[in-house]
Protein backbone atom coordinates (compact mmCIF):
# COMPACT_ATOMS: atom_id res chain seq x y z
CA UNK A 1 0.00 0.00 0.00
CA UNK A 2 2.62 2.68 1.19
CA UNK A 3 4.66 1.09 -1.55
CA UNK A 4 2.16 1.90 -4.81
CA UNK A 5 1.38 4.98 -3.00
CA UNK A 6 5.20 6.17 -2.72
CA UNK A 7 5.45 5.31 -6.47
CA UNK A 8 2.57 7.93 -7.68
CA UNK A 9 4.25 10.07 -6.18
CA UNK A 10 7.03 9.24 -7.60
CA UNK A 11 6.01 9.69 -10.60
CA UNK A 12 4.06 12.86 -10.23
CA UNK A 13 7.35 14.85 -8.74
CA UNK A 14 9.70 12.81 -11.38
CA UNK A 15 7.11 14.07 -14.40
CA UNK A 16 7.00 17.51 -13.35
CA UNK A 17 10.67 17.59 -12.96
CA UNK A 18 11.06 15.99 -16.41
CA UNK A 19 9.15 19.03 -17.80
CA UNK A 20 11.59 21.67 -16.69
CA UNK A 21 14.60 19.89 -17.12
CA UNK A 22 14.28 17.76 -19.87
CA UNK A 23 11.77 19.27 -22.14
CA UNK A 24 12.88 23.00 -21.47
CA UNK A 25 16.40 21.90 -21.07
CA UNK A 26 16.95 24.05 -17.67
CA UNK A 27 19.25 22.58 -15.37
CA UNK A 28 17.21 23.31 -12.14
CA UNK A 29 18.18 21.80 -9.03
CA UNK A 30 15.87 23.53 -6.83
CA UNK A 31 13.20 20.84 -6.84
CA UNK A 32 13.56 20.07 -3.02
CA UNK A 33 12.49 23.61 -2.33
CA UNK A 34 9.15 23.13 -3.81
CA UNK A 35 8.23 19.54 -2.88
CA UNK A 36 9.20 21.09 0.90
CA UNK A 37 7.05 24.21 0.62
CA UNK A 38 4.21 22.18 -0.39
CA UNK A 39 4.25 19.45 2.19
CA UNK A 40 4.72 22.09 4.81
CA UNK A 41 1.58 24.59 3.97
CA UNK A 42 -0.33 21.36 3.07
CA UNK A 43 0.35 20.34 6.60
CA UNK A 44 0.01 22.98 8.75
CA UNK A 45 -3.55 23.46 6.52
CA UNK A 46 -4.56 20.26 7.52
CA UNK A 47 -3.55 19.86 11.09
CA UNK A 48 -6.11 20.27 13.99
CA UNK A 49 -5.59 22.98 16.23
CA UNK A 50 -4.98 21.36 18.84
CA UNK A 51 -2.69 18.59 17.21
CA UNK A 52 -0.62 21.86 15.71
CA UNK A 53 -0.21 23.58 19.77
CA UNK A 54 1.27 19.87 20.90
CA UNK A 55 4.11 20.00 17.98
CA UNK A 56 4.59 23.36 18.30
CA UNK A 57 5.83 23.57 21.84
CA UNK A 58 8.89 25.75 21.91
CA UNK A 59 7.62 28.60 19.59
CA UNK A 60 4.05 28.56 19.29
CA UNK A 61 2.98 28.62 15.46
CA UNK A 62 1.91 32.16 14.45
CA UNK A 63 -1.74 33.11 14.57
CA UNK A 64 -3.86 32.78 11.51
CA UNK A 65 -2.37 29.57 10.98
CA UNK A 66 -2.79 27.96 14.03
CA UNK A 67 -6.03 28.15 14.11
CA UNK A 68 -7.35 27.38 10.17
CA UNK A 69 -7.75 23.64 9.64
CA UNK A 70 -8.57 22.83 5.72
CA UNK A 71 -9.47 19.44 4.11
CA UNK A 72 -7.44 17.58 2.26
CA UNK A 73 -7.69 18.58 -1.26
CA UNK A 74 -7.91 22.55 -0.66
CA UNK A 75 -4.92 22.13 1.45
CA UNK A 76 -3.05 19.75 -1.28
CA UNK A 77 -4.22 22.87 -3.73
CA UNK A 78 -2.99 25.37 -1.14
CA UNK A 79 0.66 23.17 -1.15
CA UNK A 80 0.76 23.65 -5.11
CA UNK A 81 -0.48 27.43 -5.24
CA UNK A 82 1.75 28.18 -2.71
CA UNK A 83 4.90 26.41 -4.71
CA UNK A 84 3.96 28.25 -7.87
CA UNK A 85 3.91 31.54 -6.41
CA UNK A 86 7.71 31.19 -5.10
CA UNK A 87 8.44 29.45 -8.74
CA UNK A 88 6.73 33.02 -9.75
CA UNK A 89 8.95 34.98 -7.84
CA UNK A 90 11.92 33.10 -7.82
CA UNK A 91 11.27 32.68 -11.82
CA UNK A 92 12.75 36.37 -12.90
CA UNK A 93 16.08 36.16 -11.22
CA UNK A 94 16.47 32.35 -11.96
CA UNK A 95 16.06 33.44 -15.75
CA UNK A 96 18.20 35.94 -16.29
CA UNK A 97 20.99 33.27 -16.27
CA UNK A 98 21.27 29.91 -18.11
CA UNK A 99 23.58 26.66 -18.03
CA UNK A 100 25.22 26.13 -15.07
CA UNK A 101 24.26 29.84 -13.77
CA UNK A 102 20.94 28.76 -13.60
CA UNK A 103 21.84 25.49 -11.86
CA UNK A 104 23.78 27.32 -9.10
CA UNK A 105 21.23 29.85 -8.68
CA UNK A 106 18.57 27.16 -8.54
CA UNK A 107 20.40 24.76 -6.00
CA UNK A 108 20.70 27.77 -4.04
CA UNK A 109 16.83 28.54 -3.46
CA UNK A 110 16.71 25.15 -2.48
CA UNK A 111 18.74 25.62 0.17
CA UNK A 112 17.35 29.10 1.07
CA UNK A 113 14.02 27.44 1.68
CA UNK A 114 15.75 24.50 3.73
CA UNK A 115 17.59 26.86 5.30
CA UNK A 116 14.40 28.70 6.13
CA UNK A 117 12.77 25.44 7.15
CA UNK A 118 15.05 24.91 10.00
CA UNK A 119 14.84 28.70 11.17
CA UNK A 120 11.24 30.02 11.16
CA UNK A 121 10.19 28.49 14.33
CA UNK A 122 7.25 29.96 14.70
CA UNK A 123 5.86 28.90 11.38
CA UNK A 124 7.33 25.49 10.47
CA UNK A 125 8.41 24.04 14.23
CA UNK A 126 12.82 24.02 12.98
CA UNK A 127 14.46 21.25 12.93
CA UNK A 128 12.03 18.94 15.31
CA UNK A 129 9.38 18.78 12.49
CA UNK A 130 5.72 18.31 12.23
CA UNK A 131 4.88 14.57 13.39
CA UNK A 132 1.45 12.83 13.65
CA UNK A 133 -0.14 14.02 10.58
CA UNK A 134 -3.43 12.05 9.53
CA UNK A 135 -2.20 9.37 6.50
CA UNK A 136 -4.40 11.14 4.27
CA UNK A 137 -2.82 9.87 1.22
CA UNK A 138 -4.39 7.00 0.11
CA UNK A 139 -3.96 5.27 -2.90
CA UNK A 140 -7.27 7.42 -4.85
CA UNK A 141 -5.76 10.25 -3.97
CA UNK A 142 -1.69 10.04 -4.95
CA UNK A 143 -2.54 8.00 -8.19
CA UNK A 144 -5.40 10.30 -8.99
CA UNK A 145 -3.25 13.43 -8.67
CA UNK A 146 -0.24 11.94 -10.08
CA UNK A 147 -2.73 10.44 -13.41
CA UNK A 148 -3.89 13.87 -13.63
CA UNK A 149 -0.66 15.48 -13.88
CA UNK A 150 1.06 12.93 -15.85
CA UNK A 151 -1.70 13.53 -18.40
CA UNK A 152 -1.79 17.01 -18.24
CA UNK A 153 1.92 17.26 -18.88
CA UNK A 154 1.91 14.71 -21.92
CA UNK A 155 -0.78 16.23 -23.44
CA UNK A 156 1.09 20.05 -22.94
CA UNK A 157 4.57 18.51 -24.27
CA UNK A 158 2.36 16.64 -27.39
CA UNK A 159 1.14 20.06 -28.07
CA UNK A 160 2.13 23.29 -29.99
CA UNK A 161 3.62 24.47 -26.78
CA UNK A 162 5.65 21.40 -25.77
CA UNK A 163 7.26 21.76 -29.32
CA UNK A 164 7.69 25.26 -29.02
CA UNK A 165 9.71 24.67 -25.22
CA UNK A 166 12.12 21.89 -27.16
CA UNK A 167 12.52 24.18 -29.43
CA UNK A 168 13.79 26.56 -26.61
CA UNK A 169 15.45 23.79 -25.66
CA UNK A 170 17.32 23.12 -29.00
CA UNK A 171 18.22 26.56 -29.48
CA UNK A 172 17.07 29.75 -27.54
CA UNK A 173 18.90 32.00 -30.36
CA UNK A 174 17.08 31.02 -33.36
CA UNK A 175 13.60 30.10 -31.34
CA UNK A 176 13.48 34.00 -30.63
CA UNK A 177 14.51 34.29 -33.76
CA UNK A 178 11.23 32.67 -35.01
CA UNK A 179 9.34 35.22 -33.06
CA UNK A 180 9.04 33.07 -29.54
CA UNK A 181 9.40 34.89 -26.10
CA UNK A 182 11.74 32.43 -24.32
CA UNK A 183 11.09 34.40 -20.85
CA UNK A 184 7.75 33.48 -20.98
CA UNK A 185 7.64 29.98 -21.96
CA UNK A 186 10.22 29.00 -19.63
CA UNK A 187 8.86 31.00 -16.77
CA UNK A 188 5.32 28.98 -17.59
CA UNK A 189 7.26 25.81 -17.66
CA UNK A 190 8.62 26.88 -14.39
CA UNK A 191 5.60 27.73 -12.64
CA UNK A 192 3.75 24.67 -13.96
CA UNK A 193 6.34 22.18 -12.46
CA UNK A 194 6.43 24.06 -9.61
CA UNK A 195 2.88 23.43 -8.83
CA UNK A 196 3.16 20.35 -9.56
CA UNK A 197 6.04 20.02 -6.78
CA UNK A 198 4.16 21.70 -4.28
CA UNK A 199 0.84 19.04 -4.88
CA UNK A 200 3.46 16.16 -4.85
CA UNK A 201 4.80 17.44 -1.44
CA UNK A 202 1.45 17.69 0.48
CA UNK A 203 1.32 14.15 -1.18
CA UNK A 204 4.37 13.21 0.54
CA UNK A 205 3.98 14.42 3.81
CA UNK A 206 0.50 13.41 4.72
CA UNK A 207 2.09 10.03 3.19
CA UNK A 208 5.23 9.56 5.86
CA UNK A 209 2.99 11.47 8.45
CA UNK A 210 6.23 13.13 9.98
CA UNK A 211 8.40 16.08 7.83
CA UNK A 212 11.12 18.00 9.26
CA UNK A 213 13.84 20.02 6.76
CA UNK A 214 16.17 16.94 6.94
CA UNK A 215 13.68 15.61 4.25
CA UNK A 216 14.11 18.31 1.69
CA UNK A 217 17.85 18.31 1.22
CA UNK A 218 19.51 18.24 -2.12
CA UNK A 219 19.80 14.35 -2.11
CA UNK A 220 15.71 14.74 -3.11
CA UNK A 221 16.85 16.65 -5.84
CA UNK A 222 19.41 13.90 -7.10
CA UNK A 223 16.88 10.96 -6.55
CA UNK A 224 14.42 12.80 -8.71
CA UNK A 225 17.58 13.71 -11.20
CA UNK A 226 18.53 9.95 -11.44
CA UNK A 227 14.75 8.58 -12.40
CA UNK A 228 15.13 11.52 -15.20
CA UNK A 229 18.56 10.73 -16.84
CA UNK A 230 17.53 7.23 -16.30
CA UNK A 231 14.21 7.47 -17.74
CA UNK A 232 15.58 9.61 -20.67
CA UNK A 233 16.23 13.54 -20.92
CA UNK A 234 12.61 14.94 -22.22
CA UNK A 235 10.26 11.77 -21.87
CA UNK A 236 7.84 12.50 -19.82
CA UNK A 237 6.34 8.66 -20.13
CA UNK A 238 10.47 7.51 -19.92
CA UNK A 239 9.97 9.43 -16.39
CA UNK A 240 7.14 7.73 -14.89
CA UNK A 241 9.06 4.43 -15.86
CA UNK A 242 11.74 5.17 -14.54
CA UNK A 243 10.24 6.62 -11.20
CA UNK A 244 8.29 3.22 -10.92
CA UNK A 245 11.37 1.31 -11.41
CA UNK A 246 13.28 3.07 -9.32
CA UNK A 247 10.73 3.26 -5.91
CA UNK A 248 10.09 -0.15 -6.52
CA UNK A 249 13.96 -1.04 -7.33
CA UNK A 250 14.83 0.34 -4.12
CA UNK A 251 12.48 -1.58 -1.73
CA UNK A 252 13.17 -4.91 -4.20
CA UNK A 253 16.58 -4.34 -3.21
CA UNK A 254 16.31 -4.13 0.82
CA UNK A 255 16.62 -7.94 -0.22
CA UNK A 256 20.41 -7.65 -0.52
CA UNK A 257 20.90 -5.30 2.98
CA UNK A 258 19.43 -8.36 4.75
CA UNK A 259 21.19 -11.19 6.28
CA UNK A 260 20.98 -13.92 3.89
CA UNK A 261 21.76 -17.72 3.25
CA UNK A 262 21.94 -18.23 -0.44
CA UNK A 263 23.52 -21.94 -1.34
CA UNK A 264 24.55 -23.05 2.06
CA UNK A 265 26.52 -19.32 2.59
CA UNK A 266 25.64 -17.29 5.20
CA UNK A 267 26.27 -13.78 3.82
CA UNK A 268 25.55 -11.05 6.16
CA UNK A 269 23.95 -8.24 5.32
CA UNK A 270 25.97 -4.95 4.26
CA UNK A 271 24.04 -1.97 5.18
CA UNK A 272 24.11 0.72 1.96
CA UNK A 273 24.19 -1.97 -0.46
CA UNK A 274 21.26 -0.82 -2.14
CA UNK A 275 22.83 2.26 -3.35
CA UNK A 276 25.80 0.58 -4.45
CA UNK A 277 23.98 -1.63 -7.06
CA UNK A 278 21.65 1.62 -7.80
CA UNK A 279 24.67 3.20 -8.83
CA UNK A 280 25.77 0.06 -10.76
CA UNK A 281 22.47 0.03 -12.78
CA UNK A 282 22.73 3.72 -13.52
CA UNK A 283 26.15 3.29 -14.64
CA UNK A 284 24.85 0.50 -16.89
CA UNK A 285 21.42 2.77 -18.35
CA UNK A 286 24.45 5.41 -19.07
CA UNK A 287 26.63 3.35 -20.99
CA UNK A 288 23.68 1.37 -22.87
CA UNK A 289 21.26 3.71 -23.27
CA UNK A 290 23.09 6.60 -23.61
CA UNK A 291 20.06 8.74 -24.10
CA UNK A 292 17.72 7.26 -21.09
CA UNK A 293 15.66 3.93 -20.89
CA UNK A 294 13.35 5.77 -23.61
CA UNK A 295 15.94 7.94 -25.57
CA UNK A 296 13.86 11.04 -25.50
CA UNK A 297 10.80 9.50 -27.24
CA UNK A 298 6.85 9.32 -25.35
CA UNK A 299 5.03 6.45 -25.28
CA UNK A 300 2.39 6.80 -27.30
CA UNK A 301 -0.79 4.78 -28.25
CA UNK A 302 -0.04 4.50 -31.69
CA UNK A 303 3.61 3.47 -30.58
CA UNK A 304 2.57 0.32 -28.49
CA UNK A 305 0.24 -0.88 -31.64
CA UNK A 306 3.18 -0.78 -33.98
CA UNK A 307 5.56 -2.99 -31.55
CA UNK A 308 2.29 -5.05 -31.22
CA UNK A 309 2.28 -5.32 -35.08
CA UNK A 310 5.23 -6.55 -35.47
CA UNK A 311 4.95 -9.53 -32.72
CA UNK A 312 1.84 -10.80 -34.14
CA UNK B 1 10.83 52.70 -47.55
CA UNK B 2 10.10 49.34 -46.00
CA UNK B 3 12.89 49.26 -43.87
CA UNK B 4 15.64 52.36 -43.24
CA UNK B 5 18.26 53.27 -40.50
CA UNK B 6 18.86 56.74 -39.52
CA UNK B 7 22.78 56.79 -38.85
CA UNK B 8 23.17 53.40 -37.31
CA UNK B 9 26.26 52.25 -35.12
CA UNK B 10 27.64 49.83 -33.09
CA UNK B 11 30.58 49.63 -30.97
CA UNK B 12 31.94 47.17 -28.48
CA UNK B 13 34.32 48.64 -26.16
CA UNK B 14 36.84 50.49 -28.60
CA UNK B 15 35.77 48.85 -32.03
CA UNK B 16 33.50 50.29 -34.07
CA UNK B 17 31.75 47.74 -35.92
CA UNK B 18 28.97 49.75 -37.77
CA UNK B 19 29.11 53.54 -38.26
CA UNK B 20 26.58 56.02 -39.67
CA UNK B 21 25.00 53.63 -41.46
CA UNK B 22 22.30 54.75 -43.53
CA UNK B 23 20.19 52.05 -45.17
CA UNK B 24 17.00 52.30 -47.06
CA UNK B 25 15.37 49.05 -48.25
CA UNK B 26 12.06 49.82 -50.05
CA UNK B 27 9.49 47.52 -49.81
CA UNK B 28 9.31 44.43 -52.49
CA UNK B 29 13.06 45.16 -53.09
CA UNK B 30 15.96 42.45 -53.58
CA UNK B 31 18.77 44.49 -51.55
CA UNK B 32 21.97 43.13 -51.15
CA UNK B 33 24.90 43.84 -48.59
CA UNK B 34 28.30 42.83 -49.27
CA UNK B 35 31.68 43.57 -47.41
CA UNK B 36 34.78 42.13 -46.97
CA UNK B 37 35.35 39.59 -43.92
CA UNK B 38 34.77 41.81 -40.93
CA UNK B 39 32.88 44.45 -42.47
CA UNK B 40 30.12 44.56 -40.26
CA UNK B 41 27.75 42.73 -42.16
CA UNK B 42 26.56 40.43 -39.55
CA UNK B 43 26.66 42.81 -36.92
CA UNK B 44 24.12 44.85 -39.26
CA UNK B 45 21.81 42.31 -39.11
CA UNK B 46 22.02 41.61 -35.30
CA UNK B 47 21.24 45.13 -34.90
CA UNK B 48 18.35 44.95 -37.89
CA UNK B 49 17.22 41.62 -35.43
CA UNK B 50 17.37 42.68 -32.12
CA UNK B 51 19.89 40.23 -30.77
CA UNK B 52 22.16 43.66 -30.65
CA UNK B 53 21.07 47.20 -29.30
CA UNK B 54 22.31 49.81 -30.84
CA UNK B 55 24.74 52.38 -29.36
CA UNK B 56 23.60 55.13 -32.05
CA UNK B 57 21.09 56.13 -34.30
CA UNK B 58 17.66 54.68 -34.88
CA UNK B 59 15.86 51.52 -37.18
CA UNK B 60 12.31 51.89 -38.60
CA UNK B 61 10.62 49.35 -40.11
CA UNK B 62 7.43 50.43 -42.35
CA UNK B 63 7.40 54.24 -40.61
CA UNK B 64 7.52 52.47 -36.92
CA UNK B 65 10.77 52.52 -34.98
CA UNK B 66 11.61 49.27 -33.71
CA UNK B 67 15.15 50.45 -31.88
CA UNK B 68 16.47 48.17 -28.94
CA UNK B 69 13.00 45.69 -29.12
CA UNK B 70 13.79 42.08 -28.22
CA UNK B 71 14.31 40.28 -31.26
CA UNK B 72 10.80 38.13 -30.98
CA UNK B 73 8.84 41.74 -30.74
CA UNK B 74 10.28 42.37 -34.23
CA UNK B 75 9.54 39.33 -35.67
CA UNK B 76 6.30 39.41 -34.87
CA UNK B 77 6.14 42.66 -36.54
CA UNK B 78 7.07 41.05 -39.69
CA UNK B 79 10.89 40.70 -39.93
CA UNK B 80 12.61 37.39 -40.50
CA UNK B 81 15.86 35.96 -40.14
CA UNK B 82 18.37 33.74 -41.20
CA UNK B 83 21.80 32.69 -39.52
CA UNK B 84 25.10 32.54 -40.92
CA UNK B 85 25.59 29.51 -38.80
CA UNK B 86 22.81 27.71 -39.59
CA UNK B 87 20.81 27.24 -36.84
CA UNK B 88 17.90 24.78 -36.91
CA UNK B 89 15.88 22.95 -34.32
CA UNK B 90 18.29 19.79 -34.50
CA UNK B 91 16.17 17.39 -32.30
CA UNK B 92 13.25 18.28 -33.96
CA UNK B 93 11.26 16.94 -37.26
CA UNK B 94 11.75 18.60 -40.65
CA UNK B 95 7.83 19.80 -40.03
CA UNK B 96 8.18 20.79 -36.31
CA UNK B 97 10.62 23.11 -37.23
CA UNK B 98 8.55 25.07 -39.46
CA UNK B 99 5.61 25.04 -36.90
CA UNK B 100 7.56 26.71 -34.72
CA UNK B 101 7.49 29.30 -36.89
CA UNK B 102 3.56 29.75 -37.05
CA UNK B 103 3.89 30.00 -33.39
CA UNK B 104 4.15 33.17 -32.93
CA UNK B 105 0.73 33.72 -34.66
CA UNK B 106 -1.01 31.05 -32.12
CA UNK B 107 -4.17 32.36 -30.70
CA UNK B 108 -4.44 29.38 -28.49
CA UNK B 109 -2.93 29.43 -25.05
CA UNK B 110 -1.18 27.37 -23.18
CA UNK B 111 -4.10 25.58 -21.35
CA UNK B 112 -5.88 25.70 -24.57
CA UNK B 113 -3.64 23.84 -26.49
CA UNK B 114 -3.07 21.23 -23.09
CA UNK B 115 -6.85 20.67 -23.13
CA UNK B 116 -6.93 20.14 -26.72
CA UNK B 117 -9.84 23.05 -27.35
CA UNK B 118 -11.61 22.71 -30.88
CA UNK B 119 -10.11 26.42 -31.14
CA UNK B 120 -6.23 24.81 -30.86
CA UNK B 121 -6.52 22.05 -32.77
CA UNK B 122 -8.33 23.81 -35.48
CA UNK B 123 -5.62 26.39 -35.36
CA UNK B 124 -3.33 23.23 -35.70
CA UNK B 125 -4.68 21.58 -38.36
CA UNK B 126 -4.42 24.64 -40.38
CA UNK B 127 -0.60 25.28 -39.55
CA UNK B 128 -0.13 21.79 -40.17
CA UNK B 129 -1.16 22.26 -43.49
CA UNK B 130 0.17 25.22 -44.35
CA UNK B 131 3.68 23.82 -43.22
CA UNK B 132 3.33 21.13 -45.10
CA UNK B 133 2.71 23.95 -47.76
CA UNK B 134 6.04 25.43 -47.31
CA UNK B 135 8.23 22.10 -47.36
CA UNK B 136 6.53 21.53 -50.49
CA UNK B 137 7.86 24.89 -51.92
CA UNK B 138 11.54 24.52 -50.31
CA UNK B 139 11.51 20.63 -52.27
CA UNK B 140 11.50 19.10 -48.60
CA UNK B 141 8.00 17.59 -48.54
CA UNK B 142 9.72 14.11 -48.40
CA UNK B 143 12.11 14.86 -45.26
CA UNK B 144 8.86 15.75 -43.45
CA UNK B 145 9.26 13.63 -40.96
CA UNK B 146 12.89 13.41 -40.34
CA UNK B 147 14.97 14.81 -37.92
CA UNK B 148 16.14 18.10 -39.04
CA UNK B 149 19.77 17.73 -37.58
CA UNK B 150 20.50 14.56 -39.97
CA UNK B 151 19.63 16.99 -43.45
CA UNK B 152 22.00 17.57 -46.01
CA UNK B 153 23.83 20.65 -45.33
CA UNK B 154 22.08 22.36 -48.92
CA UNK B 155 18.35 21.43 -47.28
CA UNK B 156 19.15 22.50 -43.80
CA UNK B 157 19.86 26.49 -45.18
CA UNK B 158 16.08 25.89 -47.30
CA UNK B 159 14.83 24.53 -44.29
CA UNK B 160 16.33 27.42 -42.18
CA UNK B 161 14.25 29.95 -44.68
CA UNK B 162 11.77 28.19 -44.96
CA UNK B 163 11.47 28.11 -41.13
CA UNK B 164 11.57 32.07 -41.42
CA UNK B 165 8.90 31.93 -43.82
CA UNK B 166 6.25 30.78 -41.32
CA UNK B 167 6.61 33.48 -39.06
CA UNK B 168 4.45 35.40 -41.63
CA UNK B 169 7.67 38.06 -42.56
CA UNK B 170 7.52 41.08 -44.86
CA UNK B 171 11.51 41.59 -44.83
CA UNK B 172 13.49 38.45 -45.17
CA UNK B 173 17.15 38.85 -43.64
CA UNK B 174 19.09 35.94 -45.44
CA UNK B 175 22.55 35.75 -43.39
CA UNK B 176 25.01 34.47 -46.23
CA UNK B 177 22.28 31.80 -47.88
CA UNK B 178 24.94 30.39 -50.44
CA UNK B 179 27.78 29.59 -47.88
CA UNK B 180 28.79 26.41 -48.35
CA UNK B 181 27.15 25.83 -51.78
CA UNK B 182 28.77 24.60 -54.95
CA UNK B 183 27.64 26.79 -57.82
CA UNK B 184 25.04 24.40 -59.26
CA UNK B 185 23.22 24.79 -56.24
CA UNK B 186 23.77 28.23 -56.24
CA UNK B 187 22.36 28.72 -59.20
CA UNK B 188 19.39 26.71 -57.75
CA UNK B 189 19.14 28.53 -54.77
CA UNK B 190 19.47 32.10 -56.88
CA UNK B 191 16.07 30.81 -58.75
CA UNK B 192 14.55 29.72 -55.45
CA UNK B 193 14.82 33.07 -53.54
CA UNK B 194 13.43 34.66 -56.74
CA UNK B 195 10.22 32.74 -56.88
CA UNK B 196 9.75 33.14 -53.10
CA UNK B 197 10.36 36.74 -53.51
CA UNK B 198 7.70 36.95 -56.12
CA UNK B 199 5.28 34.42 -54.42
CA UNK B 200 5.20 36.03 -50.87
CA UNK B 201 5.52 39.49 -52.39
CA UNK B 202 8.49 39.37 -50.19
CA UNK B 203 11.60 42.20 -49.00
CA UNK B 204 14.75 40.25 -48.80
CA UNK B 205 18.02 41.73 -47.76
CA UNK B 206 20.51 39.38 -48.15
CA UNK B 207 24.35 39.16 -46.89
CA UNK B 208 26.61 37.63 -49.10
CA UNK B 209 30.07 36.89 -50.05
CA UNK B 210 29.08 35.18 -53.40
CA UNK B 211 29.23 38.41 -55.70
CA UNK B 212 27.58 36.33 -58.57
CA UNK B 213 24.70 35.72 -56.51
CA UNK B 214 24.44 39.37 -55.34
CA UNK B 215 25.39 40.85 -58.51
CA UNK B 216 22.40 38.48 -60.50
CA UNK B 217 19.58 39.16 -57.60
CA UNK B 218 19.63 42.25 -56.21
CA UNK B 219 18.46 45.49 -57.74
CA UNK B 220 20.27 47.74 -55.27
CA UNK B 221 23.62 46.73 -52.88
CA UNK B 222 24.91 49.04 -49.84
CA UNK B 223 29.02 48.29 -49.89
CA UNK B 224 30.59 48.08 -46.46
CA UNK B 225 34.15 47.95 -44.96
CA UNK B 226 35.32 48.10 -41.35
CA UNK B 227 31.96 49.63 -40.33
CA UNK B 228 31.57 52.35 -42.59
CA UNK B 229 29.23 52.39 -46.02
CA UNK B 230 31.79 52.33 -49.06
CA UNK B 231 28.98 52.92 -51.49
CA UNK B 232 25.33 52.02 -52.49
CA UNK B 233 23.55 51.71 -55.24
CA UNK B 234 22.50 49.41 -58.35
CA UNK B 235 24.64 46.59 -58.94
CA UNK B 236 26.58 47.64 -61.97
CA UNK B 237 27.31 51.26 -60.52
CA UNK B 238 28.85 49.22 -57.31
CA UNK B 239 30.93 47.31 -59.11
CA UNK B 240 32.86 49.90 -60.82
CA UNK B 241 33.14 51.86 -57.76
CA UNK B 242 37.16 52.19 -57.32
CA UNK B 243 36.58 52.37 -53.25
CA UNK B 244 34.92 49.18 -54.00
CA UNK B 245 37.55 47.62 -55.98
CA UNK B 246 40.18 48.70 -54.00
CA UNK B 247 38.57 47.08 -50.52
CA UNK B 248 38.16 43.99 -52.63
CA UNK B 249 41.34 44.13 -54.41
CA UNK B 250 43.38 45.73 -52.59
CA UNK B 251 45.27 49.07 -54.59
CA UNK B 252 47.61 48.51 -56.90
CA UNK B 253 51.60 48.76 -55.44
CA UNK B 254 53.72 51.61 -57.02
Amino acid sequence: MRLLNNVAVFILLAASYQLINGVCGQFHLGPNAFIALGAYTATLLTMAPAEKAANFLLTPLVWPLSQIALPFPLALLAGGLVAAGFGFLTGFPVFRVRGDYLAIVTLGFGEVVRVLANNLQGLTNGPLGLKGLQPYTTLWWSWGAAAAAVAFMVALVNSDYGRTLKAIRDDETAARAMGVDSFRHLLLAYILSSFFFGVGGGLLAHLITTISPSLFTFFLTFNLLIIIVAGGLGSITGAVLAAALFTLGGEWLRVVEEPQVLFGLHLPGIPGMRMVIFSFLLLLVILYFRRGLLGGREFTWAGIRRVWGRFS
Amino acid sequence: MLLETRNLGKSFGGLLAVDELQLQVPEESLYGLIGPNGAGKTTVFNLLSGFVTPTAGQIFFHGREITGLPPERITRLGVARTFQNIRLFEDLSVLDNVLVGFHCRRRASWWQAALRFPGYLREERVHTAKGRALLEEVGLADAAGDRAGQLPYGHQRRLEIARALATGPRLLLLDEPAAGLNPQETGELMDFLLSVHREHRLTILVIEHNLRLVMGLCEQITVLDHGLTLAAGPPREVRHNPAVIKAYLGQELG
